[in-house]
This record gives C-alpha cells, structure tokens and sequence, in this order.
C-alpha cells in the first residue's frame, strides 16, 4: 500500500543533506540535555515530580480548566474556549477586526499551526509575522516547521545564508550565525514597529492564580505580548497547571530537556493586561483555550496520558525514526514520538493511524520524556485501538485500519502457535522443505540476506540432546 | 541444592537459529543446571501484541502459560522475548481471567545473560584466541529489562575477548519486528547506519541477545560485505568454553 505517508518516507530517505542536518542539530541536543542533567538520581526524583504534576493537572482538567477561566478572568484577561482550531480562528480573526488590526506579531506557537492560523489570516488579508529566528527562516522558505521547539532544525547556515540573500537583497551578505541573527533582527525590527496585535503561545497555565507562563530565548516572545496592544494567548486546554509552585519543576525539566539550559534566557509571567499606572504591557490580554479533539483523548483513562506532553521535543530528538524521516515527511504539525501518539488521536486512526506504525518501538523517547508518558505502550495501545473490532473506545477512527486478509493471517497464526502440536508439525515441515524457502523474500530481502530455515528445530534438537519435557 | 529452570527457546531461535538455543541450554546444564524444555511452547506471541492484534496474541501467550506451570525461573534467551513475557504479559492479561496468573509466571522469566550472571555468576574458561568482539544490546536489554550490563558482565568473564559497542551505541538496529516488514525503507536506513558502525569497529565477530537484530544486522553485513562474524552470545560463548572431547 502506497500511502502518502509512504511515499514521503521514501522522499526524506533520499535527503542526505537534510538528513545531516537534523543529525548534527540532534546530536548537540542530546549531547546538552545529557550534560544539563548529571546527577542521574536527580534526574530520576525531577522525573517522577513533573509526572505526577502533570498527571495530577490531566486528571482534574475541567475543574482546573474552569478555575483557570475565574482566575483569568479576575485579572483582567478575557478567556475564549474554541471546540476546533477553524473556530479558534475565528476568535483571533474577531479580536483582529476589532482592534482594527491589518497585521499580527506572532511569537511562536505550535497551536497556532494547528488552527493553520497564519493561512487563515492570509486569506483574510491579515499579515501574521512569525518573530521567533527559525519560525522567521520556514516563513520565508515557505515551509512548516520540521520540530516542535527548532522549527528550522533541518536547514544549514548556507542554506540560511541564502534564503536571506534572496529575500533581502539591500543588505550586507551574511555568512556566520551572528550575522545572520544580526540581519534578521535589523530587518525584523523595522517592521516589528507599530504593530496594533500580537500572539504568543503558552508553556504553563497556572489556574490558582491565573498567570501565563511562556519561555523563549529571543526575546520575541516579550515582544509579541507587551509591545502591542492586544496580546492574544493561544493554548491547548492540557497546558493547565493546578499550583504556581509547581511550576519551577517544570520549566527546569522543560528546558533542561529541550535545550540542555537550566533556564530559558526568557521567562515571562504574563498575569493581565496593563494596568492603572503602569508604564507600558498590552491594553487587552485574550487567552483562547483550544480543544481541537483533546477532551476525546482525555476520556480515556491511559491514552490520556498523551495531554502530559510539555513539548520538549526531547523524544524526538532522541528518536531513530525521526533522525532518519526529519519532521516533514510526517505530513503533521507535530512530528516525531509525540507526533506519533498525539496527531491519530487528534485527527482518528482512519487519517493518522500509520505514524502509528512508524516506529521499532525502541523505547528511547520514554527514556527521556521528562513527564514520563509511557510512548511506546500508547503506540502499541493505537495500533490496538485501529485494528480492533470490539474494544468500547473513545478513539477516533477505532476499528477503521482492521483489514481483512491481514487479521485472517494473524488468526490463522495465532490458531496455530495456541495449538503446541500444529506448530510442531509446521515447524517440521517447514525445516523439511527448506530448501523450497525463495532467496528473495520483499521487502526484507531488498536490503538483508535472508536467514535459512533450520532443518532441526530446537524443539527436535532440545528432545534428541535429553532435555526433559516437564518437571 | 540444584538449580532446575524452565527454558523458553522463542519462534525464532526454534526456526532459524537453533544452535544457539541448543548453546544456551548446554551453558546451563554445564553450570549444574537441570534444564526443562515444555514441548507445548510455540512463541510469545509478540508479533501480533506488536501488531495491534491483542485477541490474537492473547490466544498464543496463554498456550505459554499452559505450558510452563510449576513455579521454576523461565530462562529466555532473548531480551525481546523475555520482555514480553515480564514486561507486557501482565497488561495484556490486566482485568481478564488469567491475570494472576500471567503475574505470577511474569515474575518468574530471567533474560539468559541475567540468569548466567545474577543467578549462577559462572566462570568461563576461555579457550579461544585473543579476539575483538562488537556487542549490539538490544533496545529490550537496554531499555525494557536493564540487562545490558549484565550481559556485558558475562562477555567480560571471556579472559581473551576484547569487548567494544560500535559509535550509538544505544540506538535501535531498526529491527522492530513487524516494524522491519511495515516500514522496510525506514528500517532499511537504520540498519545500514548500524552496520556501517560495527565494521567500524573492526570486530572479527558481532554477539548480541537478541536473535532478530542479530538477523537483522547479519543480513545487512551480509549483503555489505565482509563483516564480522554474527553470533548470539550463547553460542559465541559455547563455542569458546568448551572441549570437544
Ligand atoms: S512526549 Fe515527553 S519527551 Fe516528547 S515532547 Fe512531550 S514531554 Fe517532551
């Protein structure tokens, strides 16, 4: 079967320059997040923390979510629930109309990729301005992001060097990173200027308190939601946090597992608009609350787990899959190990259940996952969930990738390896005619010797060796 | 008082590689071992858990239970296989019938190089010559069950094998099982990069636990070119332990 999917894998395969980058940019991230954690016990208790924090937040979502609306509100910052990222679109395209803003400052925001916001806008006539040094580089390549936290992490510097070339011809060539940040912020800057609206994403949502908790290294992100005068927040309603204190436990797992930094260069606390004498911060603070198919995730009680995720992105940058395909060829906002579990439960088995597959099940990115969510269990759990036929189950699409042939082969297997004597005679057969077992066996022969069939089984070779058969 | 313990041969090593399964249980006889073979075992029932087909699985994984009823250790030369066994067998039966059941033999399965360290800590003789050996743990060994270092351990009772772990090292061969069959171009590269690391390390022979990377890795050596020899550990050790006499 010749999926989109498939087809994509073979493309990226082909990549070699790309494939390099993501590697080296991979290897640096594991490298510092391994360095940013020496203490292995200490990594371990940290560990335990954060999945208790976040497991305590998913399991009490809709009474969190509900103090989080009172507690915003009670700040000053007005709080939209969206069911769907079209609807979601709609709230940022009210606010925009009514601030009479033609143009949005945008920080950088994976949610907002899933409402496809800056298309939207476009066909609005609204200009949305990514901010943030990689989201800046995919929007004048016009391409998606490739990683949930470096969303240029597949290009190199001389393709940087020239795309900005083209794009901005009147300046000085740039050929080292810092020239490059350096053109980029004097070129951003000037338009930065007088901007009415701009949007920003959310790390941490603190519902006993009401404060929004965002980290950046650019200081896009200050930008984006105190210069201008309406602040938009967009957040997918499992970022909610119960307690302020929890969050320091956090933001050390988040960043030491995404970057290798023990603190972001940025960490903004936004706790309402701007107020009675003080000098500068936004007039207006909007948060929209996203549901986009997280309250199905949420009713069930183990792939639940997946609203953890505080997109680190340390399972995929610990991810062979992902090493080899880059984010791309996933075809989906969120690629990788957390791509893999969150998008065929966000858009059904039917559409997504694939990326299921895409995966050996290996295990490194539950290695690494800071909130501990069990990965490759909520793989195998999906793949459970689109081949199932009696499973009650709040998944999307359950059921739709059960294929004929295929679970007529698995019974048949299965029939067989239940009934010890069936598979002895099977297994002699088999060991009788192996010199009928083809050379080429598709696709393990395309790039693999394949093993030969033995003549003896160990079954045989265990009885004639006196092996007893019971105790 | 002697040691008696089941042996769990695994689909694979019955079909394709029974000489190392044979290896395995001559190792354990060796160190004083009584060894008990069921006849009534087939496979764990991993390709079809894996799969998504749990009925199915279910089915076969209780035909293990059946077949392994006194309370003796459940020795599995393989890591993938035993983590089935230990790891995932008692969530597959969770909230059925056969629950404590399944619990009950899942505390009772020990992965080979375990067993031989943990258990038996048996001296090995070596009698072959000196040698450099590349070592490919499983991501089972390394991640589900932790016994990579045991393993390590045991290969390093060899008095004159030099052990080395090709560069990433803890990466996955992109054997994966069905994974191999379902996204063979995705396992393909895996392999490929895996391979080229264990040439590097110009080792005369590649041991691992697991029967499927091992397959995996071989049949890309294979088709490379002249790459080390391939063995599971079982035999690699046997056939360095003992006299034929
Ligand atoms: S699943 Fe875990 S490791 Fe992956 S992005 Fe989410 S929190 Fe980070």
């Amino acid at each position: 079967m010749t999926t989109e999917f498939r087809l994509a894998i073979g493309a990226a395969l082909g990549q070699d320059r790309v494939r390099g980058n993501i590697r080296r940019a991979m290897d640096g991230l594991v490298t510092k997040r391994r360095e940013a954690f020496p203490d292995p016990q200490e990594r371990e208790s940290l560990r335990d923390e954060g999945a208790a924090i976040r497991a305590e937040a998913v399991a009490r979502l809709p009474e969190l979510l509900e103090e989080l609306e009172r507690t915003c509100t009670g700040n000053g910052i007005q709080v939209h629930w969206a069911e769907t990222g079209a609807d979601a679109n709609q709230i940022v395209l009210g606010i925009l109309r009514a601030a009479g803003a033609n143009a949005i400052l945008k920080g950088k925001s994976m949610v907002s990729e899933e409402m496809g916001l800056n298309e939207f806008l476009q066909g609005q006539g609204i200009e949305a301005l990514e901010t943030d040094l990689g989201e800046i580089i995919i929007q004048l390549a016009h391409e998606a992001p490739s990683h949930i936290i470096a969303p240029a992490i597949h290009k190199d510097r001389a393709e940087v060097a020239a795309l900005f070339r083209k794009h901005f011809p009147d300046q000085p060539p740039a050929q080292q990173i810092e020239e490059l940040t350096a053109l980029a912020r004097t070129v951003m800057r000037e338009r930065f200027r007088g901007m009415t609206a701009g949007l920003s994403g959310v790390n941490f949502a603190v519902a006993e308190t009401g404060t929004l908790c965002l980290v950046e290294n650019e200081g896009n992100g200050r930008l984006c939601t105190t210069l201008p005068d309406v602040h938009i927040a967009v957040m997918g309603i499992e970022k909610v946090v119960a307690r302020l204190d929890q969050v320091p436990t956090l933001l050390t797992l988040l960043t030491r597992s995404a970057t290798g930094q023990p603190i972001t260069t940025y960490v903004n606390m936004i706790s309402g608009p701007r107020r009675a004498g003080e000098k500068d911060g936004p007039t207006a603070v909007h948060l929209i609350l996203l549901d986009n198919g997280r309250s199905r995730i949420h009713a069930d009680p183990e792939l639940s787990a997946t609203l953890r995720c505080i997109r680190c992105a340390a399972c995929m940058n610990h991810c062979p899959v992902y090493a080899r395909l880059g984010g791309h060829a996933y075809g989906t906002v969120y690629p990788g190990p957390i791509g893999s579990i969150l998008e065929p439960q966000l858009q059904g088995l039917a559409e997504r259940g694939e990326m299921a597959d895409a995966s050996s099940l290996c295990g490194a990115c539950a290695e690494v996952c800071p909130v501990r969510i069990p990965i490759p269990r909520l793989l195998n759990r999906l793949r459970y969930e689109a081949v199932s036929t009696r499973a009650a189950s709040p998944t999307l699409g359950h059921g739709s990738r059960r294929l004929a042939v295929q679970s007529g082969i698995w019974r048949l297997w299965s029939w067989v390896c239940a009934h010890p004597r069936a598979y002895r005679a099977l297994t002699r057969l088999l060991g009788l005619l192996r010199r009928l077992q083809p050379t080429r066996l598709p696709p393990w022969t395309d790039t693999r010797e394949a093993p030969r069939l033995a003549p003896e089984s160990l079954h045989r070779q265990a009885r004639a060796a006196g092996f007893p058969d019971r105790a | 008082m002697p040691h008696t313990v089941y042996f769990f041969g695994t689909c694979l090593i019955d079909t394709l590689f029974p000489r190392a399964g044979l290896a395995a249980m001559q190792l354990l006889r060796r160190a004083g071992v009584r060894v008990i073979f069921p006849q009534g075992q087939t496979c764990c029932g991993q390709p079809a858990y894996n799969s998504g087909y749990r009925d199915e699985a279910r089915a076969v994984a209780r035909a293990q239970l059946d077949a392994f009823p006194a309370d003796l250790p459940v020795v599995v030369p393989s890591a993938s296989c035993a983590g089935m066994l230990r790891v995932q067998y008692p969530l597959l039966f969770a909230d059925t019938a056969d629950a404590a059941r399944a619990d009950a033999f899942a505390a009772r399965v020990v992965e080979l190089s375990d067993y031989l360290v943990r258990v038996l800590d048996v001296r090995l003789t070596d009698l072959g010559p000196p040698i450099r050996v590349a070592v490919h743990n499983s991501c089972s060994a390394r991640r589900e069950l932790g016994v990579a270092d045991a393993t390590m351990d045991l290969l390093g009772r060899l008095a004159r094998v030099e052990l080395v772990e090709p560069e990433r090292a803890a990466e996955c061969c992109g054997f994966g099982g069905a994974f191999s069959v379902k996204q063979p171009e995705i396992s393909a590269a895996m392999a490929a990069d895996k391979a080229r690391a264990i040439l590097a390390t110009g080792a005369a022979v590649l041991v691992g636990q697991d029967c499927g990377c091992l397959m995996n890795l071989g049949g890309t050596l294979g088709r490379l070119g002249g790459g080390p020899l391939v063995r599971h550990l079982a035999e690699f050790i046997w056939e360095r332990t003992h006299r034929d006499d």
